[in-house]
């Protein structure tokens, strides 16, 4: 029995997920300690509300970082397919729900996706170029064909949608009351989703193959190419609906307030364990890191850290996060050393 | 190597070409540009104005391709230059707010001392990169990512994302004119650094070692080289790249701010894949970088000549090209490579 | 005689108008353990991609179990029992055991959900069939290379598999997992299963195999059984060509050791290691794999500097703390894995050839001198005969002996004293080889002190004038190359 609990700590402490848990913990309860809010179901909530279109956008990068590539164009890519589906909406004065805005907005995500999926998957261009590319494309089809300026009102649907709550939490102490978002639900049902798409499928497993060497994946009979093209197309539909969200809880489209999201994105995936050359990460790792950005870009203010000064917390946390992953790769290199040494004195 | 002394003419041309594929391309779709803007915006474009303009726009975000570009050559990539070039141009516009006196004039001193200042500044923000990439082994983009963000951050908690201005115009005043009537400063300044960046790449030691780094870190360490040192030194130049890409911004803003030029981040790094620097490491040359930014500035202001189009169109353009050269390159060049591996 | 399993008729393959195989005939029995040897570009990477389906022949068929085919698809092959183990094993480094044992079946069975339940069924059964005990729920990326194959036989065995094709198998292997894996092979051969094994390595040819086919230039030059080859014969077949050995015997020794190790020892992987060398010597150091010989290596060229002991140069001690102490006092290293430690594939030969003296090739102040630098390299182009047209080509347009010189040069341009080479021929054709033990010899008669560390024994009884054995991090011999042979040293290894 002892020995099974020793080598699950073991095991753990091989990971990413309990240190970065950790941290997280340990931040919580500093602002807690220092505000007494942090812990309140206001709070709560509003963080929860806060990271449903960060974590939305995390599945995506995490999916193609686990393939061995890299995404920069999702806030793009969700910018154009939102924005389309909202100006078309208002320019028809479409008066039904908020169904006909997701559907369009994830069909053309879905179109958008398999624009790099094409060129990632069937050309075998490198991701980083396809998605640079891609996302300035997307920018300009935007921006020029659409002419896109900011919308004030969305149509009665996607509004209703955005103002909908599924309950709302109130301070007893402060008064002060959050609700949170029926969204929520989508992303929670997007989560499930991916995990048993990650876990369960042999499309999902072939994601993580592909990630630690394409070359096998495709002797084993791994269709690479067209797991990647469709994993592509996924991202791209995953992405849409994180930006129909926001936009419905925003209650406006703004065409380019989401455009540099990616960057904290992918830190945080990254935070998270998941390996930037493929292969290895979890989706709670990735959760725990995204979180930790969000916590970390919200709550700072309970700290009464000026907000002005959040992303000197962000960069440091990456710096030390991805310093902390790296020292622990050279380290467990160190320590196979050390027991290959103990096998040969025995 | 007799081959190589009697080839004809024609052959010689043929091998010229093939061996720089990616840059005639370039060449070509720029006289593919200019001659479409000659027949049709002819006198709207071919003003010696509109090419001072151009030239005085286009240094900030060379300058920063050029650092960008010297990382990828090592096999990683600098994101910060944007946050490097924002936190200098703020720490010297503060400088340069005290040094204004009560007439809003500076000492003579001041412009060559910030600029002193500023090299400085870049060369150790861009040391600190090198350092958390080759000591600890962190991957560039992330460290870079993570450096760019908390130089941002630094600017942001000292101007609280206020503008930094007030400062003597002479600063701007100076950058922005013209030597002889005729050259802009900026393009001057880009200039120097893009000379003493190709002296650096294919005349010094260190080039050869930066494209040797680049091809396999381990066999660069097998061969004896620095490799640690090799690489502080690539993102320290980075590093002073940007800063100077950021005092040109300085003076063309006449004031400096935490997210100013935040899209050039990637749009560097476009740039500098569309130049022909291989993202895997190296491979580039500074010719290709530097036909990437002359030819992006011409689409971009050439399309502005036109009033109805929409000038957001250039960036669908801009990733077009990307693209379009992307999937040319793999068609020119993976299939006689693909066709050696079936052979063997 | 029983049918055969395989027949490939008259087999002719070209890719743009080069040939790559011509009439090629080769057969193969149930059962049966048959090596197919020959140099690189000889067609034997073609001859296995067209049996396992990859290529189609342009002209010739095959018959399977007494079905003719002219041509075949991957899928085919596997259906008809054929299986390739490529020399990077297909594995995936990233994923537990299981899956990688298990994902090639249930690919196959085209399923598209996963029960975990039934991968690990399927992996239990697959290592049990050649009693492999490993945890399934490790990573096979820390697994040792040894048990990779083990994975990689494993999952091949889980197809009715009737014939294994093995590419190199036992190229990173200790001598004691390549016993283990000839035991495995002689299992299956119990079983009816057949094994093509593709080796250049003469000793495991004769060793395991019954049979072999080699191949030259896309032509089959020889086929029987493996009791009637021998050496001399082997290398003819491989080359076309004779070779006399010349074995080394040293001229001008100096008077004092140029280099010396007293008592050397690293992180427990040597200990107490002690030896010297004279200019115009050729030291052999040779052990097993694990035998700290490569760690040893390492340490003199301060890629992994001693714990204890101290090296002297030239009689002055020195602490050899990184590559750059160790070339500053003229030492040199030829790695092990030429492709990925010694060479810039992607750069020119002229880069390759100047890179570690490139310091001494300025006019002032880290300028590079370009006469200078083309002289040297026309220099060293010339003496070692690399075969270009052109030094501004690409290292890799090169084959694998020419490669060996380039990094050769690069260590020569730099005025050596001492040159540490780590299998200097391992990957090289014979006709090469031979080349190059040429140019080794004729360096020491110059007054360069070598250390070359192998386990190619012949290798080292030919060049060396001294040999030690190494064993699990001591020297455990000290002996005169002339007075001692292969026996006598393998004694010592194991």
């Amino acid at each position: 029995m002892e020995m099974k609990t020793q080598t699950l700590l073991k095991k753990l402490s091989r990971r990413n997920e309990p240190y970065i848990f950790l941290v997280l913990l340990a931040l919580c309860l500093l602002i807690e300690v220092r505000s007494g809010q942090f812990f309140s179901s206001n709070n709560l909530v509003d963080i929860a509300s806060a990271l449903i279109v960060p974590g939305l956008f995390a599945i995506g990068a995490f999916m193609v970082i686990v393939s061995g590539g890299i995404d920069v164009s999702f806030p793009a890519l969700a910018s154009l397919s939102v924005y389309a589906t909202t100006k078309y909406l208002l320019d028809t004065n479409y008066q039904g729900g908020v169904w006909v805005a997701i559907v369009m907005a994830l069909a053309i995500g879905a179109v958008l996706g398999a624009f790099n999926g094409l060129f990632i998957g069937y050309f075998k261009l490198p991701a980083l170029i396809v998605t640079l590319g891609s996302s300035s494309v997307f920018k300009g089809i935007m921006q020029g064909a659409l002419n896109s300026k900011q919308l004030t009102t969305i149509p009665v649907g996607m509004r209703e949608w955005g103002t909908s709550s599924l309950f709302i939490a109130k301070n007893p102490v402060s008064g002060l009351t959050s609700r949170m978002p029926v969204a929520s639900l989508a992303f929670v049902i997007v989560l499930a989703l991916v995990f048993l798409m990650l876990r369960y499928t042999m499309f999902g497993r072939g994601i993580y193959a592909i990630g630690g060497s394409e070359a096998s994946a495709h002797r084993a009979g791994f269709g690479v190419v067209k797991t990647k093209f469709i994993m592509y197309i996924m991202v791209g539909m995953i992405a849409s609906l994180a930006g129909v969200i926001r936009v419905c809880m925003m209650q406006q489209a703004h065409p380019t307030n989401m455009l540099g999201m990616e960057m904290n994105i992918i830190a945080g995936v990254v935070l998270g364990g998941t390996a930037i050359t493929g292969g290895r990460g979890t989706l709670l790792g990735c959760m725990l890191g995204t979180l930790l950005i969000v916590i970390v870009e919200n709550s700072l203010i309970l700290l009464g850290v000026p907000t002005s000064w959040k992303s000197v917390f962000t960069g440091a946390l990456i710096i030390i996060g991805t310093g902390v992953s790296a020292y622990q790769v050279i380290r467990m290199n160190s320590t196979r050393k050390i027991k290959a040494k103990i096998q040969e004195v025995v | 190597m007799m081959e190589r002394n009697t080839m004809q003419p024609l052959a010689r041309f043929e091998k010229l070409y093939s061996n720089d594929r990616h840059l005639w391309r370039l060449i070509f779709l720029i006289i593919v540009w200019m001659i479409f803007i000659a027949i049709t915006r002819f006198s709207r474009f071919y003003s010696l104005l509109n090419f001072q303009t151009m030239a005085a726009q286009f240094p900030e975000f060379g300058l920063m391709s050029l650092g960008v570009m010297l990382c990828m050559i090592t096999g990683g990539i600098d994101l910060s230059v944007v946050g490097i070039a924002n936190l200098t141009s703020i720490l010297m516009a503060y400088l340069l707010i005290q040094m204004t006196n009560a007439s809003g004039m500076i000492p003579a001193y001041a412009i060559p001392l910030v600029f002193v200042l500023a090299v400085g500044i870049g060369a150790a923000l861009g040391i600190f990169n090198g350092i958390l990439v080759s000591k600890f082994h962190i991957p560039p983009i992330l460290a870079t990512m993570g450096s760019g963000e908390l130089f941002t951050g630094i600017c942001l908690a000292l101007t609280k994302g206020n503008a930094v201005s007030k400062f003597s115009r002479t600063y701007a005043r100076t950058i922005n004119n013209r030597i002889f009537d005729l050259i802009p400063v900026q393009l001057v300044i880009f200039i120097v650094m893009a000379i003493l960046i190709w002296f650096l790449l294919s005349r010094t030691v260190f080039g050869t070692k930066l494209y040797m780094l680049g091809t396999s870190a381990t066999a660069a360490k097998f061969s004896g080289l620095k490799t640690d040192r090799l690489l502080i030194k690539t993102y320290m130049l980075s590093g002073v790249c940007a800063a100077l890409g950021g005092m040109i911004m300085l003076a063309n803003y006449n004031s400096a701010r935490a997210d100013y030029g935040t899209v050039y981040t990637l749009q560097c790094v476009l740039i500098v894949v569309l130049g022909g620097v291989n993202p895997v490491g190296g491979k580039g040359k500074i010719s290709g970088v530097v036909l990437a930014i002359i030819l992006l500035r011409m689409l971009e202001t050439g399309l502005n000549r036109f009033p109805t189009i929409s000038s957001y169109y250039i960036s669908l353009i801009w990733g077009g090209v990307l693209i379009l050269i992307m999937v040319l390159n793999y068609f020119t060049e993976n299939t006689p490579r693909f066709r050696k591996k079936i052979a063997r | 005689m029983a049918e055969s399993l395989l027949k490939a008729v008259d087999i002719y393959k070209s890719f743009v108008g080069v040939q790559a195989l011509k009439k090629v005939n080769f057969e193969i029995k149930p059962g049966e353990i048959h090596c197919l040897a020959g140099e690189n570009g000889s067609g034997k990477s073609t001859l296995i991609k067209i049996i396992s389906g990859v290529y189609s022949p342009d002209d010739g068929h095959m018959e399977f179990d007494g079905k003719s085919y002219s041509k075949i698809t991957p899928i085919e092959a596997i259906k008809n029992g054929i299986q390739v183990i490529y020399q990077d094993f297909s594995v995936f480094p990233n994923l537990t055991v299981m899956e990688n044992l298990a994902f090639n079946s249930e690919l196959a069975d085209r399923r598209h959900l996963v029960n975990w339940k039934r991968m690990r069924e399927i992996a239990e059964e697959a290592v049990a069939k050649i009693d492999f005990k490993v945890d399934l729920d490790a990573l096979v990326g820390n697994l040792t290379v040894a048990e990779k194959q083990m994975i990689a036989i494993s999952r091949a065995l889980m197809f009715n598999t009737k014939l294994i094709i093995m590419d190199e198998p036992t190229t990173a292997l200790t001598k004691k997992e390549v016993r283990n894996l000839f035991n495995i092979i002689l299992k299956l051969k119990e079983r009816g299963i057949a094994i093509l094994f593709v080796s250049h390595k003469l000793n495991e040819v004769f060793e395991i195999s019954e049979n072999f086919t080699i191949l030259r230039s896309g032509e089959l030059v020889a086929t029987g059984s493996t009791s009637e080859l021998d050496a001399k014969k082997f290398s003819y077949y491989m080359t076309g060509r004779d070779f006399q050995q010349r074995h080394f015997v040293p001229v001008n020794l100096s008077e004092n050791p140029i280099f010396e190790a007293r008592g050397v020892g690293m992180g427990g992987r040597f200990t107490d290691v002690s030896f010297a060398v004279h200019r115009g010597e050729i030291l052999g150091i040779t052990g097993l794999l694990d035998s700290g010989r490569t760690e040893l290596a390492l340490s003199i060229f301060g890629i992994k500097p001693i714990e204890t002991g101290q090296f002297l140069v030239d009689g002055n001690p020195v602490r050899i703390s990184s590559p750059q102490v160790a070339i500053g006092n003229n030492i040199g290293y030829v790695p092990e894995d030429r492709l990925s430690e010694g060479l810039f594939l992607s750069q020119s030969i002229a880069d390759n050839i100047v890179i570690s003296e490139i310091d001494r090739l300025v006019k002032s102040a880290g300028i590079l001198d370009k006469k200078k630098r083309s002289a040297e390299i026309d220099k060293w182009v010339n003496e070692l005969a690399i075969a270009t047209p052109d030094p501004n080509n690409a290292c890799q347009t090169l084959s694998g002996g020419n490669q060996q010189r380039i990094v050769l040069a690069k260590w020569l341009a730099c005025n050596l004293d001492v040159l540490v080479l780590n299998g200097p021929t391992v990957g090289v054709d014979i006709g090469s080889k031979h080349d190059i033990h040429g140019i080794l010899q004729q360096l020491a008669k110059e007054g360069l002190g070598l250390i070359i560390i192998s386990d190619d024994l012949p290798e080292v009884l030919e060049n060396c004038s001294r040999v030690l054995v190494m064993k699990a991090g001591r020297i455990v011999a000290d002996m005169n190359a002339g007075e001692t042979d292969e026996k006598t040293i393998l004694s010592y290894m194991l």
